[in-house]
């Protein structure tokens, strides 16, 4: 026992070099026995696929490259105990069949990849059934082809633990991928310019993604499947398109969606399904459609969000209303408040006509604004008969909420 | 020519009507950007002016001044002067006016609460519209003798192109739901200066909505330069072809 902790203790250091005694990370790994460093120094290192199957620390210094040319998956790992820091990984191949990536790992527990670099590889870090992992502080950049070209950013499959942070993901088909992974973190990520979701997270329970950007992705971010999902802080901007949602949210329930912006959204949150989930503290600003709620959607608390400037607040697909919708600050509202209290007197409706027949007939959106449309939205109001009666802030504040997002 | 525009803009000044405009204007704008610090809802109230007012006070006041000056068209017609150079010259120093008012009313609040591209949009369709409702004004004056008549014509213009219009626009949308309409609702939202002055500020206000349906087509469309070629001809044309025929009509007319 003391002789094998002695042993540990003497865990020796490998220097690779491009003209030195160990001139490929290949060699250093055959070389070095668990629990080893590697110290990799500049320059390019083009070995086809580097597999790690042993406990090693990788240390890059000033971002030496590793090149697989295209033909192969960039790193493998499968081992525990690997950190992975400080490399320029570059080029892998693609295919469908067994998606090669920057990092492939499976079955890595206590996997750290750290400030490294990926540019044009097809999955950027691909991990699979390893738990405790840390992914931080990488940068990954697809090359922007078309979207079966083009993997996932940064894909978790059957994880749990993993805390995947300030990380910033550019151009790939899901930026952050997350299957059957339980109790994670992903945080402070910026997450842009993918090709389908910035965020993608599917029977995931018990994580928390928080103060992270998703913006200009071609669908926003979609949460699916799962339950108790803390979504705090994070910042959904720009996904327009006819399917672009800020935050599709999908057979989900007892999650938290607090303290987000949605700004310029096509549809701000989309949710079908959605159960127990509370949406507090957000502010939806300039999107096509803050909110559409589907009637599927039950027990959900709407309370003190701001909705301001969007061009239709709420939409619906039915007349059936189970969820609680109250002190909220809406812009477009135009009652009044006699007793001071700062809350409105007369309730509001946030689902208008013209919403409801946009949401049948999208090509009408574009009489919005004219005055027919304003003279069929004021009988409405007067008499409602297509819009839900009962859909409405009996609270509705008078003045936004002061969040500073 | 110019000392007609010169003698119908002091008459126009006489009747003080369009330093009502502008001060109405002005102080409806002032108003708006006091009470909101919201930039683009302010531009948003301002639409409904551009949208409703400077069409009807473009086609109403118009049409009361042409036949306000029918005497004096009449005089000038005594004198050596073709009858374009006298119908224009009324033209030119209605349309002039009216521009100048709107430029003042909501231009100038505009600059000095500062409202970027939104604001230059809004102001551009303004000013398209004033010059369209003119020609259509002018249009239905030569169209009848009688005032009343005209003035009727020239509200039906109005009402027509900023309600009447959209509710057949809304039927052909609802009847071929199951179309794809992009190319088709724009040609048909081209006939119509209002509708095509809104869809340019609804791209400026709602385009997170527009790209729902429209994806980017709309978008690409009108913000290429193409589109703005095709904008500003199309207003053009609606500017121009009211006024030809008008003059055309104007110079056989038996006054």
């Amino acid at each position: 026992m003391l002789l094998h902790s002695y042993g540990f203790a003497q865990s020796s250091r490998w220097v690779v070099q491009p003209n030195g005694k160990i001139p490929s990370i290949k060699q250093a790994i055959a070389l070095a026995e668990a629990g080893d460093t590697i110290l990799v120094k500049p320059g390019i290192y083009r070995e086809g696929n580097i597999l790690i199957d042993k406990s090693l620390v990788l240390i890059g210094e000033n971002k030496p490259i590793i090149d697989a040319a295209f033909k192969h998956e960039v790193i493998t790992v499968r081992a525990r105990h690997v950190n992975i820091s400080g490399f320029k990984i570059i080029n892998s191949s693609v295919a469908s069949m067994h998606d090669p990536a920057g990092i492939g790992a499976e079955e890595a527990d206590f996997l750290i990849v750290r400030k490294n670099e990926f540019y044009g590889t097809f999955f950027g870090i691909h991990i699979s059934n390893s738990h405790h992992i840390t992914v931080a502080d990488n940068t990954l950049k697809a090359l922007m082809r078309s979207d079966h070209e083009t993997g996932n950013g940064i894909h978790l499959w059957q994880c749990s633990n993993a805390v995947i942070k300030n990380n910033f993901i550019h151009g790939h088909r899901d930026g952050i991928y997350f299957e059957f992974v339980t109790n994670s973190v992903i945080d402070g990520n910026v997450s842009e310019g993918n090709l389908r979701y910035g965020l993608h997270f599917m029977f995931s329970n018990d994580d928390d993604y928080t103060n992270n950007i998703f913006k200009d992705n071609g669908a926003g971010v979609a949460v699916m499947y799962t339950k108790n999902v803390k979504m705090v802080n994070n910042r959904f901007e720009k996904n327009w398109g006819p399917s672009a949602y800020g935050l599709l949210l999908k057979d989900i329930r007892d999650s938290f969606v607090e303290n987000n912006l949605f700004d310029q959204n096509t549809i701000g949150i989309y949710m079908e399904g959605t159960s127990r989930t509370s949406f507090k503290n957000n502010v939806f600003s300039k999107n096509g459609w803050a909110i559409k709620l589907q009637a599927s959607c039950d027990d959900n608390i709407f309370s003190e969000n701001n909705f301001q400037s969007n061009t239709f607040d709420m939409v619906t697909n039915g007349t059936m209303v189970l969820n609680t919708i109250s002190h909220n600050y809406w812009d477009k509202y135009q009652g009044y408040d006699l007793n001071r209290d700062g809350i409105g007197d007369i309730p509001f409706r946030p689902v208008n006509l013209y919403a409801m027949i946009v949401e049948r007939i999208p090509t009408a959106v574009l009489l919005w604004r004219s005055f027919l449309v304003f003279l069929l939205d004021r009988a409405e109001r007067i008499m409602p008969a297509v819009t839900p009666e009962n859909l409405k802030d009996d609270f509705p504040r008078m003045k936004p909420y002061d969040f500073n997002l | 020519m110019p000392r007609i525009i010169k003698y119908v803009f002091y008459d126009i000044l006489r009747t003080r009507f369009i330093l009502l405009y502008t001060m109405f204007l002005l102080l409806s704008t002032i108003a708006m950007f006091q009470l909101d610090t919201d930039s683009s809802k302010v531009i948003l109230s301002l639409m409904n002016v551009v949208l409703m007012v400077v069409p009807l006070v473009s086609v109403v006041f118009t049409t009361i001044h042409f036949y306000n000056s029918y005497e004096f068209i009449e005089l000038m017609l005594a004198q050596p002067v073709n009858r374009p150079v006298i119908f224009l010259g009324e033209y030119f120093a209605v349309a002039l006016s009216l521009c100048f008012a709107f430029t003042a009313g909501v231009g100038i609040p505009m600059v000095m609460y500062g409202a970027g591209m939104q604001g230059f949009t809004l102001l551009y369709s303004g000013l398209m519209l004033t010059l369209v409702f003119v020609s259509l004004a002018f249009l239905s004056s030569v169209l009848t003798r009688d005032k009343a008549k005209a003035i009727g014509v020239a509200l039906l213009f109005w009402f027509y192109f900023s309600l009447i219009y959209d509710g057949l626009l809304m039927w052909i949308i609802y009847s071929f739901s199951d179309y794809p309409l992009e190319k088709a609702t724009l040609v048909l939202v081209s006939l119509n200066p209002i509708d095509l002055a809104r869809i340019l500020m609804l791209l400026q206000l709602d385009i997170s909505a527009l790209m729902g349906y429209t994806g980017a087509f709309y978008k690409d469309f009108f913000g290429s330069s193409l589109g703005v070629i095709f904008s500003t001809s199309v207003l053009t044309i609606w500017i121009l072809l009211p006024v030809v025929i008008a003059l055309q009509i104007f110079k056989r007319k038996d006054l």
